[in-house]
């Protein structure tokens, strides 16, 4: 009994001392974890010009546009965070998830002008799971608007569903 | 009688409840065969047959009750597994309804989240049979940490590559190093470095104990993996589903989710039980051929 009682405090006590050491690096390191910098991160602390960085926000409501240009497609877009915005531009086809309202992520560098130049866009999904059809009806009667922010939660149009 | 004969009958007489699984899987070797005398009372005493039952986990280390016990569960597990399984999938697969940003491509989730949920059950049950094996040495965890060590590797595997299958079309990268998806890769390789690690001392025992440590250790990553879509900024979406109900995903996928998740994970169990079934009698019988290898010779 004193035995297996050792032993499990041993366990224990190396358990604790492995869970504070990851939790201390982890904290410490928590600056350099993100994937991606809002534009309120790049306004307090400007990255380095020319520096590869990764910019992650909404993209604005009403500040897509799309031209060609030497037969390419650049889209010029908002990308904001709420308070901070950056006006990005990107030559090339956007993922399927790409609009307005959509989260996205993008790999690029800050330009002379405060504006960022993208190499990539990645659309980050976001956690709303929900029927075309039941899309279409709340957009029609007005109850959300996708270019405008995320969804409300399930248990609000989940009736919708049902009544389908 | 010589001193090392002496010492040999003490190290049997004292030794051998250390050592659990040579006690259980082994046949005692046969009286005739025993030449030190003053070791017959001991083995005699192991032939009566099993000793008390004192603690409730213990009652399972014989392996003849586990297998006993195992048989009549392992119906209960396979059925409703494969059932649940194929009514979730299917109801998933063919008759939900399409997302409506994600189109048909979001039906890779019901095969996603259930081997997502599953990697890191798997794990927990992983580390919990490895604890179970370094602190009470119970000789079936050993054998259970081993059984489901390739099982979870699968899931993980499967896991990552629905989720990739998934980034292409819907982030336009198959792959990215944010917390969420760099986390579950170790994951993956802890599991493929528990599989190497319990396999690479000649010693089986020492092998068992230094794979339970690297189990143990691994735990660390399971609060990360859950975590750090909301600790870090990450590409990967955030939960839909929480305990606590505001969830954002339909109830029309909702259900098939579930019912799939629940036909896996009891399709995982029965898995990991037949699996360790297996690796008992395979045991037994080796024990057995042993024995009569040495009766022979």
């Amino acid at each position: 009994m004193t035995r297996k009682m050792r032993r499990l405090s041993v366990i224990l006590a190396c358990g604790a001392g492995l869970g504070s050491a990851s939790a201390l690096t982890l904290s410490a390191f928590s600056d350099n974890l993100v994937f991606f910098m809002s534009p309120g991160d790049i306004a307090t602390h400007a990255p380095a010009p020319g520096r590869t960085i990764r910019l992650g926000g909404l993209v604005q409501a009403k500040s897509l546009r799309v031209d060609k240009q030497d037969g390419e497609p650049v889209a010029r877009f908002v990308v904001t965070d709420g308070r901070t915005t950056i006006p990005v531009s990107y030559t090339g086809i956007l993922p399927d998830l790409f609009r307005e309202g959509q989260g996205v992520v993008a790999l690029g560098t800050i330009q002379p002008d405060h504006s960022f130049r993208a190499q990539e866009v990645l659309a980050k999904h976001d956690e709303t799971y929900m029927p075309k059809d039941v899309a279409d009806a709340l957009k029609r009667s007005g109850h959300w608007n996708p270019a405008q922010g995320p969804a409300p939660p399930a248990s609000t149009w989940n009736s919708v569903t049902a009544s389908r | 009688m010589d001193a090392g004969a002496r010492v040999d009958a003490l190290r049997r007489r004292f030794k051998p409840a250390r050592r659990g699984h040579s006690l259980c899987f082994n046949p005692p070797p046969r009286p005739d065969t025993v030449t030190d005398v003053d070791a017959i009372p001991a083995l005699a005493a192991q032939q009566t047959g099993p000793r008390p039952v004192r603690r409730t986990l213990h009652r399972f280390a014989n392996p003849g009750r586990f297998l006993r016990l195992a048989a009549r569960v392992q119906p209960w597990l396979t059925g409703p597994a494969l059932l649940l399984t194929l009514l979730g999938l299917g109801w998933g697969l063919l008759f939900s309804p399409a997302d409506y940003q994600q189109g048909d491509a979001v039906r890779i989730m019901y095969v996603h989240v259930p081997c997502a949920w599953l990697s890191t059950a798997g794990y927990a049950g992983l580390a919990a049979a490895s604890l179970a094996a370094l602190v009470w040495r119970h000789p079936l965890a050993d054998m259970a940490a081993a059984e489901i060590g390739p099982v979870g590797a699968l899931v993980t595997a499967l896991c990552l590559a629905t989720g990739s299958l998934w980034g292409k079309p819907m982030w336009g990268a198959w792959w990215v190093w944010d917390a969420r998806l760099t986390s579950e890769l170790v994951l993956f390789f802890l599991y493929c470095g528990h599989m190497m690690l319990i396999r690479a001392f000649d010693d089986a025992e020492r092998g068992a104990r230094a794979g339970a440590i690297l189990a143990l250790v691994g735990v660390v990553n399971l609060p990360i993996i859950h975590y750090s879509v909301q600790w870090w900024s990450t590409l990967h979406q955030g939960n839909s589903i929480g305990l606590t109900g505001s969830s954002t995903m339909s109830g029309s996928m909702l259900w098939p989710l579930a019912v799939a998740a629940l036909g896996t994970t009891l399709g995982f169990a029965a898995i990991v039980v037949a699996r360790l079934r297996a690796a008992v009698m395979e045991r037994r019988l080796r024990g057995l051929l042993m024995a009569h290898a040495e009766s022979v010779a």
